[in-house]
């Protein structure tokens, strides 16, 4: 049993990963676990503390110097270059050459080809990474990590992009590393493939290590606990529903992405008042595209889109909003708040022109201010108050943030992508109860999630995308985890 | 004096500092290079700008354009919009103040004053709003086309005043004639150019602090200048800001322009400005696009510009001295980790979680 080392990052967080092991590393967004592997990858500087390696104090000042000792990251977002080979990926910067500038393509194939078989990375060396669906672009960043001799692997958040069969594949593969004598830390923030995948379990809170556990010692109420520092429900409570009327109604809608492909093709829902209806399917299977033309971002190529009996096809953003619509955005710091405002202007953000916050031109900050105060109670969002910056509050505390705008507005319908991306526990269960609140109000909730969980314990009704298209629809009753993942892969 | 307050005073006053004292610092090199002695180089320079008479006034009027000039590029770079246009733009408010100068012909100076103002302003306007469309329409970016348009009017101004239409037939030289009498701007202190312009300046920047920070069309500024995507998943509409903004933006170059010809020069000639607007970028950049900042900044470029002749004529140093101050000046502040690097400052106070990165950045500001 070697020790690969102990981390000081500061004064709280040791971290004693062994060979041979998958060491989980677990906690919310915020809680220091990618800086941290940032700081083992030479990323990020560490101000004081030591890394011990192999039974050796190193100095890590950059990736070169970690490649070097045989520490390999797979980021959350993938570096390959789309319109290069497998193989010449891999290779890339330490590539077998037949003389000065000449890569020897040959070699380098077979070169990735004894590597992937020997951990059964099944890939084929010759295609192109742009054909490549995600879950084998993920494989192509694990052999480019083995080629350059990783021994220690970090994955960061590797499952959040995949489907469930290529989750169940990803683990074979880690399996198979610490088979080998690797280490892999696995950073994530879903509990149950903690349980499923690890060896060793850490779950960090705050920059700090709340505690090193084992999958055997330990169960997913137990690591929410420890995640957020108090007991979770991790399932929602709610009653029965009781649709009315249609309020939101799409009809044969056609949208294109940036790439002028159909991303939405031929969709059809309805949406009734006091229902959520959740929409399941791997990211990127036109759930983004469909969510940007409803709210008027993104102008559909054919079909109709009606709001509580108004035809917004064609509304811009400003007149959607007038209809009713409440929208709350997946990307957070790109889309949901504006980091440098402060809270108040944020909870604002699209009603700051009209009365009472504003008399003409001019802007009624007590107006304003009153009316953050109001809402940061009610949505328990904590903050030093209405006029500190709302990049400095944490990400759940954002997202309250956010969804304490659009559930403010009283919206008739309310469209949710990814709600609870990103967000710790606490925040989860708390955005929840909003949601099954407003339904219960009559509210129509139109929620989009990768999150197969959350649409299954959220959602009265499960319609399943998969290229665009609406493949299945499920009450919630009827909703079984295992079709839909195979139906969320286009397997049906 | 809590954190955040040191951190963003130290941001707001002594990265500018610094980086005007390297300016000086780097300039003095130079003057030391070519032979030349550099303190009495500055010495002439300070002469120049403010003990010399008359020196002083002289230095507030090369101000005024400076302060409408920095605060429209000012007000650009807080839609996140680079308008490199004020120079044009500036032209055009000169060729507009002196057409309602030339054309408005016997009508009182209180009302000729300011028609004569706004019309300049309108040039200005045109002149950034079609860059402004252009960018919303097509996305064709405001940078290229602001540059392309000085052009359009350094040639443009040629074209008019050169045997063309607006030159003077009495003059030899190419220029305009000059402008009606009555539509001077007032002399505030007899003896010297200091003009009604200097008020209107000093107006202008409480006026654009008030637009930025008081008024919804300001906020819409700063929150398409901020985030894009989010203004827009609020229903701001970007493309209206960004065109408001570039139109409000070279309405104050023109407005500056305008008062060039009303307050200072009262006609128009070939060679207008030199460069004011192309100065007026780096005005900006070191009020770090603050209203309120742009006041000593553009002081700052005022006296420099000012004093420069002086500085030739007394130490044969070349007056384009001030042009590597200034380049200096805007490199350092357009990079103020180097600042940080050369002079071992640290941003953060050490102590708690010393990683900063953005994830944590809420964590490390816990004691």
């Amino acid at each position: 049993m070697k020790t690969f080392g102990s981390l000081r990052a500061n004064d709280a967080v040791d971290l004693t990963v062994e060979w041979g092991q998958v060491h989980a590393l677990l906690g919310e967004n915020g809680a220091g676990k990618s800086t941290l592997m940032n700081v083992v990858y030479g990323l990020v500087r560490a101000d004081s503390g030591e890394i011990v390696y192999d039974g050796k104090p190193v100095h890590i000042g950059s990736p070169q110097d970690a490649i070097r000792l045989g520490i390999g990251m797979v980021h959350q977002h993938f570096m390959l270059i789309p319109p290069l080979t497998v193989a010449e990926n891999v290779v890339l910067g330490h590539e077998i050459v037949t003389g000065p500038g000449a890569i020897d393509i040959k070699r380098s194939q077979a070169a990735v080809r004894e590597l992937s078989r020997k951990y059964g990375l099944e890939v084929d060396p010759a295609a192109k990474v742009e054909d490549l669906s995600v879950g084998v672009q993920q494989r192509v960043e694990i052999l480019k990590a083995l080629y350059r001799g990783a021994k220690l692997l970090i994955l960061d958040e590797p499952t959040a992009v995949l489907t469930p069969q290529e989750v169940r594949g990803l683990f074979e593969i880690v399996r198979a590393l610490v088979r080998d004598g690797a280490a892999v830390i696995f950073i994530t923030h879903k509990l149950a493939e903690v349980l499923e995948v690890a060896d060793k379990i850490t779950v960090m809170r705050r920059g700090k290590v709340e505690a090193t556990t084992t999958p055997k010692e330990s169960s997913q109420a137990e690591l929410a606990r420890l995640m957020v520092g108090r007991s979770v429900l991790l399932r929602v409570e709610k009653k029965e529903y009781t649709p009315g009327q249609t309020l939101l109604a799409i009809n044969g809608l056609t949208v294109q992405d940036d790439r002028h492909q159909t991303a939405v093709d031929n969709l059809s829902l309805d949406l009734r008042s006091g229902e959520i209806l959740g929409i399941a399917g791997v990211e990127g299977n036109g759930q983004n595209e469909l969510v940007e033309a409803i709210v008027g971002l993104r102008m559909p190529r054919a079909g109709r889109i009606s709001l509580a009996g108004r035809d917004i096809t064609h509304a811009s953003t400003h007149s959607t909003l007038e209809a009713g619509l409440g929208f709350i955005p997946a990307d957070r710091h790109r889309m949901g708040i504006v980091l440098e405002l402060s809270v108040a202007d944020n909870l604002v953000l699209s009603r700051f022109d009209r009365a009472p916050f504003a008399r003409w031109i001019v802007r009624a900050f007590d107006q304003v201010r009153g009316y953050a105060q109001r809402m940061i109670k009610t949505f328990d969002i904590r903050t030093d108050g209405p006029d500190q910056p709302a990049g400095s509050l944490s990400g759940g505390n954002q997202q309250k943030l956010v969804v304490a705008r659009e559930i403010g507005t009283q919206p008739k319908v309310l469209l949710a992508n990814q709600p609870t991306r990103g967000v710790d526990v606490g925040s989860i269960e708390f955005i929840h109860r909003r949601l099954v609140e407003e339904r219960d109000n009559g509210m129509g909730v139109l929620l989009v999630s990768s999150e197969l969980d959350e649409v299954l314990s959220l959602a009265d009704r499960v319609a399943v995308v998969y290229r665009g298209h609406v493949v299945a629809m499920f009450e919630q009753k009827e909703a079984d985890r295992e079709r839909i993942g195979l139906l969320m892969a286009g397997a049906a | 004096m809590s954190r955040a307050l040191r951190q963003r005073l130290f941001s707001a006053v002594v990265i500018p500092l610094i980086s005007v004292a390297c300016g000086f610092v780097v300039a003095g090199v130079v003057v030391l290079a070519t032979g030349s002695d550099p303190i009495a180089a500055f010495t002439a320079l300070f002469q120049g700008a403010f003990t010399n008479p008359r020196a002083f006034p002289e230095t507030l009027v090369a101000m005024v354009p400076y302060v409408f000039l920095g605060l429209a590029v000012a007000l650009g770079f807080r839609a996140g919009l680079f308008n490199i246009g004020a120079e044009g733009q500036f032209y055009l408010g000169a060729i507009f103040g002196v057409l309602a100068g030339n054309h408005l012909i016997g009508v009182p100076g209180i009302l000729h004053i300011p028609l004569a103002l706004a019309f300049g302003m309108l040039g200005g306007f045109i002149w950034a709003a079609v860059p402004g469309l252009l960018k919303a329409r097509f996305g064709a970016h405001e940078v290229i086309t602001t540059i392309m348009l000085n052009y359009v009017a350094f040639q443009l101004t040629d074209y008019l005043i050169n045997k063309g239409p607006m030159s003077d037939p009495k003059s030899s030289a190419p220029r305009t004639p000059f402008i009606d009498p009555l539509a001077h701007l007032p002399v505030l202190v007899e003896g010297t150019r200091l003009h009604l312009g200097l008020i209107l300046a000093l107006l202008a920047i409480p006026v654009i602090w008030f637009l930025l920070e008081r008024t919804t069309v300001g906020f819409r500024i700063r929150t398409v200048g901020f985030s894009q995507g989010a203004a827009r998943a609020a229903g701001i509409s970007v493309a209206w800001t960004l065109v408001l903004t570039m139109g409000i933006s070279g309405a104050l170059a023109g407005l500056a322009g305008a008062d060039e010809i009303l307050g200072v020069s009262h006609y128009m000639p070939a060679s207008f400005s030199i460069g004011y607007g192309f100065d007026s970028i780096a005005v900006a950049l070191l009020a770090r696009s603050n209203p309120w900042a742009i006041l000593p900044s553009a002081f700052l470029f005022g006296a420099m510009r000012n004093g420069a002749a002086f500085m030739q004529l007394e130490t044969q140093v070349s007056s384009d001295l001030i042009s590597i101050v200034q380049a200096i000046v805007i490199m350092f502040v357009a990079a103020p980790v180097m600042i940080r690097w050369i002079f071992r400052l640290r941003e953060t106070p050490a102590g708690g979680l010393q990683i900063t990165q953005r994830e944590t950045a809420g964590i490390s500001s816990k004691p």
